[in-house]
Protein backbone atom coordinates (compact mmCIF):
# COMPACT_ATOMS: atom_id res chain seq x y z
CA UNK A 1 0.00 0.00 0.00
CA UNK A 2 1.51 3.68 -0.56
CA UNK A 3 1.14 6.41 1.43
CA UNK A 4 -1.31 8.87 0.98
CA UNK A 5 1.75 11.79 0.32
CA UNK A 6 3.15 10.10 -2.50
CA UNK A 7 -0.16 10.01 -4.21
CA UNK A 8 0.30 13.79 -4.10
CA UNK A 9 2.79 15.81 -5.77
CA UNK A 10 1.63 18.32 -6.28
CA UNK A 11 1.83 20.38 -3.17
CA UNK A 12 6.55 20.06 -3.54
CA UNK A 13 7.72 22.99 -5.06
CA UNK A 14 11.38 23.33 -6.06
CA UNK A 15 13.13 26.54 -5.25
CA UNK A 16 16.19 27.82 -6.81
CA UNK A 17 17.95 30.35 -4.67
CA UNK A 18 20.51 31.98 -5.54
CA UNK A 19 23.24 32.28 -7.82
CA UNK A 20 22.56 36.22 -6.76
CA UNK A 21 20.81 36.04 -3.38
CA UNK A 22 21.65 38.07 -0.60
CA UNK A 23 21.86 35.91 1.79
CA UNK A 24 24.14 33.14 -0.27
CA UNK A 25 27.67 35.52 0.53
CA UNK A 26 28.51 35.18 -3.10
CA UNK A 27 27.91 33.68 -6.23
CA UNK A 28 25.91 30.11 -4.66
CA UNK A 29 23.07 28.68 -5.86
CA UNK A 30 20.91 26.01 -3.43
CA UNK A 31 18.32 23.92 -5.63
CA UNK A 32 15.87 23.22 -2.88
CA UNK A 33 12.43 21.18 -2.94
CA UNK A 34 9.81 22.30 -0.10
CA UNK A 35 7.28 20.73 1.05
CA UNK A 36 5.28 23.77 2.29
CA UNK A 37 7.85 25.56 4.00
CA UNK A 38 10.20 22.30 5.12
CA UNK A 39 13.28 21.59 3.48
CA UNK A 40 12.99 17.82 1.86
CA UNK A 41 16.28 18.11 -0.24
CA UNK A 42 18.56 20.56 -0.75
CA UNK A 43 21.31 20.29 -3.69
CA UNK A 44 23.87 23.19 -3.69
CA UNK A 45 25.34 24.40 -6.90
CA UNK A 46 28.61 25.84 -7.22
CA UNK A 47 31.38 26.80 -9.69
CA UNK A 48 30.20 30.22 -10.53
CA UNK A 49 33.60 31.30 -9.04
CA UNK A 50 35.98 28.77 -10.77
CA UNK A 51 38.71 30.17 -12.61
CA UNK A 52 40.96 27.12 -11.80
CA UNK A 53 42.89 28.31 -9.85
CA UNK A 54 45.42 25.11 -9.62
CA UNK A 55 45.88 25.12 -13.40
CA UNK A 56 46.69 28.79 -13.01
CA UNK A 57 49.26 27.85 -10.40
CA UNK A 58 50.84 25.01 -12.54
CA UNK A 59 51.85 27.38 -15.13
CA UNK A 60 53.61 29.96 -12.81
CA UNK A 61 56.03 30.15 -10.85
CA UNK A 62 56.30 29.21 -7.09
CA UNK A 63 56.19 32.73 -5.94
CA UNK A 64 53.95 33.97 -8.91
CA UNK A 65 51.27 32.03 -6.76
CA UNK A 66 51.47 33.78 -3.54
CA UNK A 67 49.10 36.24 -4.44
CA UNK A 68 46.63 34.20 -5.99
CA UNK A 69 46.53 32.71 -2.69
CA UNK A 70 45.17 36.32 -1.43
CA UNK A 71 42.08 35.92 -3.63
CA UNK A 72 41.04 32.07 -2.24
CA UNK A 73 39.32 33.47 1.23
CA UNK A 74 39.33 37.09 0.12
CA UNK A 75 38.85 37.51 4.41
CA UNK A 76 42.02 35.88 5.47
CA UNK A 77 44.51 36.51 2.72
CA UNK A 78 47.07 36.24 5.89
CA UNK A 79 46.02 32.74 7.14
CA UNK A 80 46.20 31.51 3.07
CA UNK A 81 49.87 32.95 2.36
CA UNK A 82 51.18 31.21 5.46
CA UNK A 83 49.25 27.85 4.65
CA UNK A 84 51.49 28.02 1.19
CA UNK A 85 54.45 29.55 2.68
CA UNK A 86 54.33 26.51 4.98
CA UNK A 87 53.61 23.82 2.51
CA UNK A 88 56.71 25.13 0.42
CA UNK A 89 58.69 25.30 3.33
CA UNK A 90 58.37 21.38 3.64
CA UNK A 91 59.16 21.10 0.09
CA UNK A 92 62.52 23.09 0.48
CA UNK A 93 63.79 22.50 4.26
CA UNK A 94 63.28 26.74 4.43
CA UNK A 95 63.02 27.09 8.14
CA UNK A 96 62.01 30.75 8.95
CA UNK A 97 63.40 32.55 11.73
CA UNK A 98 61.99 33.37 15.00
CA UNK A 99 60.90 36.81 14.50
CA UNK A 100 59.10 36.06 11.50
CA UNK A 101 56.87 32.88 12.98
CA UNK A 102 56.18 35.31 15.80
CA UNK A 103 54.78 37.63 13.13
CA UNK A 104 53.21 34.99 11.46
CA UNK A 105 51.18 34.06 14.80
CA UNK A 106 50.40 37.67 14.97
CA UNK A 107 48.72 37.90 11.62
CA UNK A 108 46.86 34.64 11.32
CA UNK A 109 45.13 36.01 15.13
CA UNK A 110 44.45 39.18 13.67
CA UNK A 111 43.07 37.25 10.83
CA UNK A 112 41.33 34.77 13.26
CA UNK A 113 39.46 37.99 15.15
CA UNK A 114 38.78 39.46 11.85
CA UNK A 115 37.20 36.28 9.98
CA UNK A 116 35.00 35.78 13.38
CA UNK A 117 33.78 38.95 13.35
CA UNK A 118 32.74 39.31 10.00
CA UNK A 119 30.90 36.07 10.68
CA UNK A 120 29.10 37.16 13.63
CA UNK A 121 28.11 40.13 12.11
CA UNK A 122 26.65 38.24 8.70
CA UNK A 123 25.18 35.87 10.45
CA UNK A 124 22.86 38.43 12.44
CA UNK A 125 22.30 39.62 9.60
CA UNK A 126 21.14 36.40 7.93
CA UNK A 127 18.88 36.45 11.04
CA UNK A 128 17.15 39.72 10.29
CA UNK A 129 18.85 42.05 12.52
CA UNK A 130 19.74 44.25 9.36
CA UNK A 131 22.35 46.94 9.74
CA UNK A 132 23.55 47.61 13.11
CA UNK A 133 25.07 44.51 14.28
CA UNK A 134 27.25 44.01 10.66
CA UNK A 135 28.56 47.83 10.99
CA UNK A 136 29.34 47.18 14.67
CA UNK A 137 31.89 44.28 12.87
CA UNK A 138 32.90 45.96 10.23
CA UNK A 139 33.84 48.89 12.31
CA UNK A 140 36.38 46.64 14.21
CA UNK A 141 37.38 44.60 11.02
CA UNK A 142 38.10 48.11 9.56
CA UNK A 143 40.56 48.45 12.56
CA UNK A 144 42.57 44.91 12.27
CA UNK A 145 43.20 46.13 7.90
CA UNK A 146 44.39 49.49 8.90
CA UNK A 147 47.01 47.62 10.64
CA UNK A 148 47.39 45.03 7.40
CA UNK A 149 48.03 47.81 5.47
CA UNK A 150 50.26 49.67 7.25
CA UNK A 151 52.58 46.64 7.22
CA UNK A 152 51.88 44.80 3.94
CA UNK A 153 50.45 47.88 1.82
CA UNK A 154 47.47 46.04 0.48
CA UNK A 155 44.06 45.94 3.18
CA UNK A 156 42.74 42.59 2.12
CA UNK A 157 45.39 41.25 -1.16
CA UNK A 158 48.35 41.12 1.83
CA UNK A 159 50.95 39.14 -0.30
CA UNK A 160 53.35 39.17 2.66
CA UNK A 161 53.86 35.92 3.41
CA UNK A 162 57.37 34.33 1.92
CA UNK A 163 58.97 30.76 1.83
CA UNK A 164 61.54 31.21 4.94
CA UNK A 165 59.95 34.28 6.18
CA UNK A 166 58.13 37.40 5.90
CA UNK A 167 58.06 40.48 2.83
CA UNK A 168 58.85 43.22 5.46
CA UNK A 169 59.81 43.77 8.99
CA UNK A 170 57.17 45.10 11.54
CA UNK A 171 58.07 48.03 13.79
CA UNK A 172 57.76 48.75 16.55
CA UNK A 173 55.15 51.44 16.28
CA UNK A 174 53.02 49.17 14.20
CA UNK A 175 53.50 46.29 17.17
CA UNK A 176 52.14 49.47 19.92
CA UNK A 177 49.45 50.16 17.25
CA UNK A 178 48.23 46.64 17.05
CA UNK A 179 48.95 46.15 21.05
CA UNK A 180 46.07 49.01 21.25
CA UNK A 181 43.58 47.40 18.89
CA UNK A 182 43.98 44.03 20.74
CA UNK A 183 43.63 46.37 23.98
CA UNK A 184 40.53 47.46 23.08
CA UNK A 185 39.01 44.06 21.71
CA UNK A 186 37.57 42.42 24.76
CA UNK A 187 35.41 45.76 25.37
CA UNK A 188 34.11 45.17 21.64
CA UNK A 189 32.81 41.55 22.59
CA UNK A 190 31.26 42.48 25.83
CA UNK A 191 29.47 45.34 23.90
CA UNK A 192 28.18 43.22 20.94
CA UNK A 193 27.67 39.95 23.29
CA UNK A 194 25.39 41.98 25.47
CA UNK A 195 23.41 43.09 22.34
CA UNK A 196 23.10 39.42 20.98
CA UNK A 197 24.37 36.24 22.87
CA UNK A 198 21.51 36.54 25.67
CA UNK A 199 19.49 37.68 23.04
CA UNK A 200 15.96 35.83 22.66
CA UNK A 201 15.43 36.62 19.20
CA UNK A 202 18.83 35.49 18.47
CA UNK A 203 18.18 32.32 20.82
CA UNK A 204 14.87 31.64 19.09
CA UNK A 205 16.46 31.20 15.80
CA UNK A 206 19.75 29.70 16.41
CA UNK A 207 18.85 27.14 18.94
CA UNK A 208 18.82 23.86 17.89
CA UNK A 209 18.76 24.76 14.77
CA UNK A 210 20.90 22.78 12.00
CA UNK A 211 22.58 20.04 14.39
CA UNK A 212 25.34 18.05 13.50
CA UNK A 213 26.50 15.11 15.34
CA UNK A 214 30.12 14.89 16.10
CA UNK A 215 30.03 11.30 13.58
CA UNK A 216 28.80 12.68 10.97
CA UNK A 217 31.32 16.18 11.30
CA UNK A 218 34.29 13.40 11.77
CA UNK A 219 33.12 11.56 8.60
CA UNK A 220 32.18 14.27 6.69
CA UNK A 221 35.76 16.27 7.05
CA UNK A 222 34.50 19.35 8.40
CA UNK A 223 36.95 21.35 10.23
CA UNK A 224 37.20 23.98 12.33
CA UNK A 225 35.05 26.40 14.83
CA UNK A 226 32.22 24.48 13.13
CA UNK A 227 33.80 21.05 14.05
CA UNK A 228 34.26 21.75 17.93
CA UNK A 229 31.36 23.55 18.21
CA UNK A 230 30.38 19.82 17.87
CA UNK A 231 32.31 18.86 20.68
CA UNK A 232 35.40 17.41 19.01
CA UNK A 233 38.59 18.31 19.95
CA UNK A 234 40.35 18.85 16.99
CA UNK A 235 42.32 21.89 16.63
CA UNK A 236 45.91 21.65 14.40
CA UNK A 237 47.17 24.49 16.11
CA UNK A 238 47.42 22.19 18.90
CA UNK A 239 47.56 18.93 17.26
CA UNK A 240 50.22 19.52 14.71
CA UNK A 241 51.81 22.30 16.84
CA UNK A 242 52.90 24.69 13.64
CA UNK A 243 54.55 27.52 13.89
CA UNK A 244 55.26 28.31 17.49
CA UNK A 245 51.97 27.37 18.59
CA UNK A 246 52.99 24.92 21.24
CA UNK A 247 54.94 28.06 23.10
CA UNK A 248 51.72 29.87 23.50
CA UNK A 249 48.92 29.41 26.19
CA UNK A 250 45.61 29.08 25.06
CA UNK A 251 42.25 27.07 25.02
CA UNK A 252 40.13 25.57 22.73
CA UNK A 253 36.66 26.33 22.95
CA UNK A 254 34.78 23.16 22.48
CA UNK A 255 30.61 23.38 21.93
CA UNK A 256 27.83 20.55 22.87
CA UNK A 257 25.09 20.95 20.73
CA UNK A 258 26.38 21.18 17.23
CA UNK A 259 23.82 23.76 16.60
CA UNK A 260 24.16 27.24 15.01
CA UNK A 261 24.03 28.75 17.97
CA UNK A 262 27.13 26.92 19.37
CA UNK A 263 28.88 27.79 16.42
CA UNK A 264 28.75 31.32 16.77
CA UNK A 265 29.63 30.71 20.33
CA UNK A 266 32.54 29.11 19.73
CA UNK A 267 33.58 31.73 17.42
CA UNK A 268 33.21 34.57 19.73
CA UNK A 269 34.99 32.19 22.92
CA UNK A 270 38.02 31.67 20.01
CA UNK A 271 38.34 35.31 19.55
CA UNK A 272 38.71 35.63 23.37
CA UNK A 273 41.80 33.10 22.88
CA UNK A 274 42.92 34.73 20.00
CA UNK A 275 43.34 37.96 21.78
CA UNK A 276 45.15 35.76 24.82
CA UNK A 277 47.61 34.92 21.79
CA UNK A 278 48.01 37.79 20.44
CA UNK A 279 49.01 39.62 24.19
CA UNK A 280 51.80 36.81 24.45
CA UNK A 281 53.12 36.80 20.95
CA UNK A 282 53.19 40.71 20.81
CA UNK A 283 54.91 41.05 24.10
CA UNK A 284 57.29 37.99 23.56
CA UNK A 285 58.07 38.62 19.88
CA UNK A 286 62.01 39.03 19.62
CA UNK A 287 64.92 40.55 17.87
CA UNK A 288 66.32 39.31 14.48
CA UNK A 289 66.27 38.43 10.69
CA UNK A 290 62.66 38.04 9.63
CA UNK A 291 63.72 35.24 6.39
CA UNK A 292 65.88 32.35 6.27
CA UNK A 293 69.11 33.15 5.06
CA UNK A 294 68.60 30.23 2.27
CA UNK A 295 65.15 31.74 1.10
CA UNK A 296 64.91 31.95 -2.79
CA UNK A 297 61.84 34.33 -4.08
CA UNK A 298 62.40 34.36 -7.76
CA UNK A 299 63.76 31.47 -9.55
CA UNK A 300 62.92 28.97 -6.76
CA UNK A 301 63.42 25.62 -7.37
CA UNK A 302 62.60 23.45 -5.13
CA UNK A 303 64.06 19.89 -4.74
CA UNK A 304 61.62 16.68 -6.90
CA UNK A 305 58.83 15.49 -4.33
CA UNK A 306 55.66 16.48 -2.28
CA UNK A 307 54.33 17.68 0.41
CA UNK A 308 51.06 18.32 2.10
CA UNK A 309 50.94 21.41 4.29
CA UNK A 310 48.32 22.68 6.08
CA UNK A 311 47.23 25.38 9.14
CA UNK A 312 44.06 25.95 11.21
CA UNK A 313 42.36 29.06 9.12
CA UNK A 314 39.38 30.94 10.80
CA UNK A 315 37.25 28.56 8.81
CA UNK A 316 38.89 25.43 9.23
CA UNK A 317 41.67 23.11 8.03
CA UNK A 318 43.62 24.99 4.88
CA UNK A 319 46.10 23.02 3.36
CA UNK A 320 48.18 22.84 0.05
CA UNK A 321 49.33 20.17 -1.54
CA UNK A 322 52.76 20.79 -3.92
CA UNK A 323 54.14 17.93 -5.81
CA UNK A 324 57.20 19.36 -7.55
CA UNK A 325 59.65 17.67 -10.42
CA UNK A 326 62.63 20.16 -9.70
CA UNK A 327 61.63 22.46 -12.35
CA UNK A 328 60.58 26.53 -11.72
CA UNK A 329 57.01 26.10 -11.82
CA UNK A 330 55.00 23.47 -9.41
CA UNK A 331 54.03 20.09 -11.48
CA UNK A 332 51.08 19.98 -8.89
CA UNK A 333 49.55 22.55 -6.66
CA UNK A 334 46.53 21.91 -4.72
CA UNK A 335 44.20 23.89 -2.80
CA UNK A 336 42.02 22.12 0.08
CA UNK A 337 39.93 24.89 1.01
CA UNK A 338 37.89 24.12 4.58
CA UNK A 339 34.60 25.57 2.96
CA UNK A 340 34.20 23.30 0.06
CA UNK A 341 34.57 20.61 2.67
CA UNK A 342 32.63 22.18 5.04
CA UNK A 343 29.64 22.74 2.35
CA UNK A 344 29.34 18.60 2.24
CA UNK A 345 27.10 18.17 5.06
CA UNK A 346 24.58 21.58 4.18
CA UNK A 347 21.90 19.36 3.33
CA UNK A 348 21.87 17.31 6.06
CA UNK A 349 21.85 19.91 8.23
CA UNK A 350 18.83 21.68 6.44
CA UNK A 351 16.73 19.03 6.10
CA UNK A 352 13.35 19.32 8.30
CA UNK A 353 14.15 23.09 8.51
CA UNK A 354 12.83 26.37 7.02
CA UNK A 355 14.02 28.18 4.25
CA UNK A 356 14.62 31.54 6.44
CA UNK A 357 16.30 28.56 8.85
CA UNK A 358 18.49 27.16 6.01
CA UNK A 359 19.90 30.90 5.28
CA UNK A 360 21.29 31.03 9.14
CA UNK A 361 22.51 27.80 8.77
CA UNK A 362 24.64 28.83 5.74
CA UNK A 363 25.49 31.90 7.35
CA UNK A 364 27.33 30.07 9.92
CA UNK A 365 29.04 27.49 7.95
CA UNK A 366 31.40 31.20 7.18
CA UNK A 367 31.69 30.07 3.63
CA UNK A 368 33.68 32.28 0.99
CA UNK A 369 32.76 31.43 -2.36
CA UNK A 370 36.85 32.83 -3.80
CA UNK A 371 37.36 29.37 -1.95
CA UNK A 372 34.67 27.17 -2.74
CA UNK A 373 35.02 27.54 -6.11
CA UNK A 374 39.13 28.57 -6.52
CA UNK B 1 50.91 10.83 19.40
CA UNK B 2 52.98 9.72 16.50
CA UNK B 3 51.94 8.25 13.38
CA UNK B 4 53.09 4.29 13.04
CA UNK B 5 55.63 3.78 10.05
CA UNK B 6 54.33 3.25 6.99
CA UNK B 7 55.87 0.00 7.19
CA UNK B 8 54.12 -1.10 10.22
CA UNK B 9 51.17 0.39 8.48
CA UNK B 10 51.81 -1.67 5.18
CA UNK B 11 52.65 -4.66 7.39
CA UNK B 12 49.25 -4.61 9.50
CA UNK B 13 47.15 -3.86 6.06
CA UNK B 14 48.63 -6.90 4.30
CA UNK B 15 48.19 -9.08 7.29
CA UNK B 16 44.16 -7.75 7.62
CA UNK B 17 43.62 -7.81 3.95
CA UNK B 18 45.67 -10.81 2.81
CA UNK B 19 44.78 -10.54 -1.10
CA UNK B 20 45.89 -6.38 -0.70
CA UNK B 21 48.80 -5.29 -2.72
CA UNK B 22 50.31 -2.36 -1.23
CA UNK B 23 53.74 -1.08 -1.37
CA UNK B 24 55.43 1.86 -0.59
CA UNK B 25 56.13 4.81 -2.87
CA UNK B 26 59.13 7.33 -1.57
CA UNK B 27 58.91 11.08 -1.59
CA UNK B 28 62.57 12.03 -2.35
CA UNK B 29 62.04 15.36 -1.02
CA UNK B 30 62.81 17.22 2.57
CA UNK B 31 59.11 16.66 3.16
CA UNK B 32 59.63 12.98 3.70
CA UNK B 33 55.79 12.33 3.54
CA UNK B 34 56.16 8.94 1.71
CA UNK B 35 52.92 7.30 0.61
CA UNK B 36 51.28 3.48 0.25
CA UNK B 37 50.42 2.86 -3.67
CA UNK B 38 47.37 0.69 -2.84
CA UNK B 39 45.85 -1.64 -6.11
CA UNK B 40 42.15 -0.43 -6.92
CA UNK B 41 40.19 -4.07 -6.56
CA UNK B 42 41.27 -3.79 -2.13
CA UNK B 43 40.95 -0.27 -1.75
CA UNK B 44 37.38 -0.03 -0.74
CA UNK B 45 38.79 -2.66 1.87
CA UNK B 46 42.08 -1.59 3.14
CA UNK B 47 40.41 2.00 3.92
CA UNK B 48 37.83 0.19 6.04
CA UNK B 49 40.47 -1.42 7.64
CA UNK B 50 42.52 1.85 8.25
CA UNK B 51 39.37 3.72 9.59
CA UNK B 52 38.37 0.75 11.72
CA UNK B 53 41.53 -0.13 13.44
CA UNK B 54 41.86 0.85 16.75
CA UNK B 55 45.29 1.97 16.90
CA UNK B 56 45.44 3.53 13.68
CA UNK B 57 41.94 5.12 13.38
CA UNK B 58 42.30 7.10 10.51
CA UNK B 59 38.67 8.92 11.01
CA UNK B 60 39.42 11.57 8.52
CA UNK B 61 40.21 12.33 5.04
CA UNK B 62 41.60 15.69 4.72
CA UNK B 63 42.58 15.85 1.21
CA UNK B 64 41.36 14.15 -1.84
CA UNK B 65 43.15 15.18 -5.03
CA UNK B 66 44.38 13.95 -8.58
CA UNK B 67 47.42 13.73 -10.11
CA UNK B 68 48.35 13.21 -13.84
CA UNK B 69 50.87 11.18 -15.15
CA UNK B 70 50.95 11.71 -18.71
CA UNK B 71 52.30 8.70 -21.40
CA UNK B 72 55.99 9.96 -21.50
CA UNK B 73 59.42 9.29 -23.31
CA UNK B 74 61.84 7.52 -21.33
CA UNK B 75 65.53 6.98 -22.25
CA UNK B 76 67.47 4.49 -20.72
CA UNK B 77 71.24 3.48 -21.51
CA UNK B 78 71.58 0.15 -22.13
CA UNK B 79 75.32 -1.72 -22.26
CA UNK B 80 75.92 -3.81 -24.94
CA UNK B 81 78.49 -6.16 -26.44
CA UNK B 82 79.16 -6.09 -29.73
CA UNK B 83 81.68 -7.71 -31.67
CA UNK B 84 85.21 -5.48 -32.24
CA UNK B 85 85.00 -4.37 -36.32
CA UNK B 86 88.64 -5.66 -36.36
CA UNK B 87 87.24 -8.94 -35.34
CA UNK B 88 89.42 -9.01 -32.27
CA UNK B 89 86.32 -10.51 -30.31
CA UNK B 90 84.24 -8.20 -28.23
CA UNK B 91 83.60 -4.60 -26.93
CA UNK B 92 81.02 -2.88 -24.99
CA UNK B 93 79.18 0.17 -26.34
CA UNK B 94 76.46 2.31 -24.07
CA UNK B 95 73.04 2.12 -26.56
CA UNK B 96 70.44 4.47 -25.73
CA UNK B 97 67.19 2.90 -26.04
CA UNK B 98 63.79 4.90 -26.08
CA UNK B 99 60.80 3.71 -24.78
CA UNK B 100 57.04 5.16 -23.73
CA UNK B 101 56.19 4.71 -19.85
CA UNK B 102 52.15 4.47 -20.37
CA UNK B 103 50.28 7.32 -18.69
CA UNK B 104 47.90 7.01 -15.51
CA UNK B 105 46.30 8.84 -13.52
CA UNK B 106 46.31 9.11 -9.46
CA UNK B 107 44.35 9.80 -6.84
CA UNK B 108 46.04 11.16 -3.77
CA UNK B 109 44.20 11.04 -0.12
CA UNK B 110 45.76 12.45 2.67
CA UNK B 111 44.12 10.64 5.90
CA UNK B 112 44.47 12.04 9.34
CA UNK B 113 42.94 10.44 13.08
CA UNK B 114 41.24 13.50 14.92
CA UNK B 115 40.39 10.45 17.76
CA UNK B 116 44.39 9.43 18.16
CA UNK B 117 45.63 12.46 16.63
CA UNK B 118 47.79 11.69 13.82
CA UNK B 119 49.07 11.63 10.37
CA UNK B 120 48.72 12.12 7.86
CA UNK B 121 48.96 9.03 6.15
CA UNK B 122 49.12 9.20 2.73
CA UNK B 123 47.26 6.91 0.35
CA UNK B 124 47.68 6.38 -3.26
CA UNK B 125 45.79 4.45 -5.92
CA UNK B 126 46.47 4.69 -9.83
CA UNK B 127 43.86 4.02 -12.71
CA UNK B 128 44.78 1.47 -15.59
CA UNK B 129 45.17 4.26 -18.21
CA UNK B 130 43.82 8.24 -19.05
CA UNK B 131 41.49 6.53 -21.54
CA UNK B 132 39.42 3.73 -21.03
CA UNK B 133 40.36 2.50 -17.78
CA UNK B 134 40.61 5.44 -16.11
CA UNK B 135 38.27 4.48 -12.95
CA UNK B 136 38.84 3.63 -9.41
CA UNK B 137 36.77 2.75 -6.49
CA UNK B 138 34.97 5.61 -4.56
CA UNK B 139 35.99 5.82 -1.07
CA UNK B 140 32.68 8.28 -0.62
CA UNK B 141 31.02 4.95 1.52
CA UNK B 142 33.86 5.16 3.91
CA UNK B 143 34.66 8.59 4.25
CA UNK B 144 31.71 10.96 3.19
CA UNK B 145 34.47 13.58 3.00
CA UNK B 146 35.52 12.26 -0.24
CA UNK B 147 32.10 13.00 -1.10
CA UNK B 148 32.45 16.40 -3.07
CA UNK B 149 36.31 16.22 -3.43
CA UNK B 150 35.47 13.41 -5.73
CA UNK B 151 33.45 14.47 -7.87
CA UNK B 152 35.94 17.79 -8.43
CA UNK B 153 38.39 15.16 -9.48
CA UNK B 154 36.08 13.41 -11.46
CA UNK B 155 35.19 17.20 -13.13
CA UNK B 156 38.53 18.44 -13.76
CA UNK B 157 40.71 15.22 -14.14
CA UNK B 158 37.98 12.76 -15.10
CA UNK B 159 38.48 9.52 -12.94
CA UNK B 160 35.93 8.06 -12.53
CA UNK B 161 34.65 6.97 -9.32
CA UNK B 162 32.71 3.69 -9.14
CA UNK B 163 29.84 3.48 -6.70
CA UNK B 164 29.98 7.17 -6.36
CA UNK B 165 26.22 8.13 -5.05
CA UNK B 166 26.51 11.22 -7.31
CA UNK B 167 29.25 11.50 -9.51
CA UNK B 168 28.43 14.81 -11.40
CA UNK B 169 30.92 17.93 -12.28
CA UNK B 170 30.70 20.32 -9.24
CA UNK B 171 33.17 22.96 -10.41
CA UNK B 172 32.62 23.04 -14.62
CA UNK B 173 29.15 23.54 -15.92
CA UNK B 174 27.40 20.57 -16.99
CA UNK B 175 27.59 20.82 -20.91
CA UNK B 176 31.48 21.45 -20.70
CA UNK B 177 33.44 18.96 -22.15
CA UNK B 178 36.81 18.05 -21.11
CA UNK B 179 38.61 18.00 -18.13
CA UNK B 180 41.05 21.29 -17.82
CA UNK B 181 43.61 19.90 -15.13
CA UNK B 182 44.99 16.95 -17.69
CA UNK B 183 48.49 17.96 -18.75
CA UNK B 184 47.14 17.59 -22.23
CA UNK B 185 43.89 20.04 -22.08
CA UNK B 186 43.51 22.22 -24.65
CA UNK B 187 41.42 25.14 -24.08
CA UNK B 188 39.12 25.50 -26.99
CA UNK B 189 39.39 29.17 -29.25
CA UNK B 190 36.05 30.53 -27.62
CA UNK B 191 34.43 29.54 -23.96
CA UNK B 192 31.84 31.76 -24.68
CA UNK B 193 30.64 29.73 -28.01
CA UNK B 194 26.86 28.44 -28.23
CA UNK B 195 25.19 27.13 -30.95
CA UNK B 196 22.31 29.73 -31.82
CA UNK B 197 19.43 29.52 -33.89
CA UNK B 198 21.10 31.39 -37.10
CA UNK B 199 23.74 28.42 -36.93
CA UNK B 200 22.42 26.96 -40.16
CA UNK B 201 21.95 30.42 -41.88
CA UNK B 202 25.48 31.35 -40.85
CA UNK B 203 26.39 27.31 -42.58
CA UNK B 204 24.46 28.03 -45.83
CA UNK B 205 25.51 31.31 -46.44
CA UNK B 206 29.33 30.16 -45.80
CA UNK B 207 29.02 27.37 -48.40
CA UNK B 208 27.15 30.06 -50.72
CA UNK B 209 30.00 32.16 -50.48
CA UNK B 210 32.67 29.47 -50.72
CA UNK B 211 30.93 28.73 -54.12
CA UNK B 212 31.08 32.27 -55.83
CA UNK B 213 35.01 32.73 -54.21
CA UNK B 214 35.79 29.99 -56.92
CA UNK B 215 34.57 31.13 -60.44
CA UNK B 216 34.84 28.61 -62.83
CA UNK B 217 31.85 27.13 -60.87
CA UNK B 218 30.24 30.16 -59.56
CA UNK B 219 26.71 30.67 -60.70
CA UNK B 220 26.93 34.39 -63.23
CA UNK B 221 24.63 37.09 -62.09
Amino acid sequence: MRAVHDEFHGDLMEVSMGPHHPSTHGVFRMNVVLDGERIVKLKPVFGYLHRNHEKLGEGMTWLASMPFTDRLDYLCAMTNNWAYALAVERLTGLQPPERAEYIRVVLAELTRLLNHTCLAGFLLQDTGAMGTPLMYAFREREKILDLFEALSGSRMMCNYQRFGGCRVDVSPAWLAAARKVVDAYPRFLDEFEALVTGNEIVMARTQGVGRVAPELAVAAGVTGPMLRACGVDYDIRKVDGYGLYPRFHFRVPLGDHGDTYDRYMIRVLEMRESIGILKQAIDGIPDGPILDPKAKGRGLRPPAGEAYGRIEGPKGEIGFFLVSDGTPNPSRYRVRAPSFVNLTILEDMCLGHTVADAVVILGSIDIVLGEVDR
Amino acid sequence: MTTPSLEQIRDRILAAVPAAEASLVNNPGPAAQHSLLIDRAHLVEVARFLRDDPELRLDYCSNVTGIDQPEREVVDKVRRKVPAPDGSGEREVEEKVKRIEPGFLEVVYHLFSMARKHGPVVLRVRTGDRAGDASVPSLTPVWRACEFQEREVFDLFGIVFTGHPNLRRILMWDAFVGHPMRKDYVEPDDYEWEPTPHDAVLERVKARQAVASTPEEGPTT
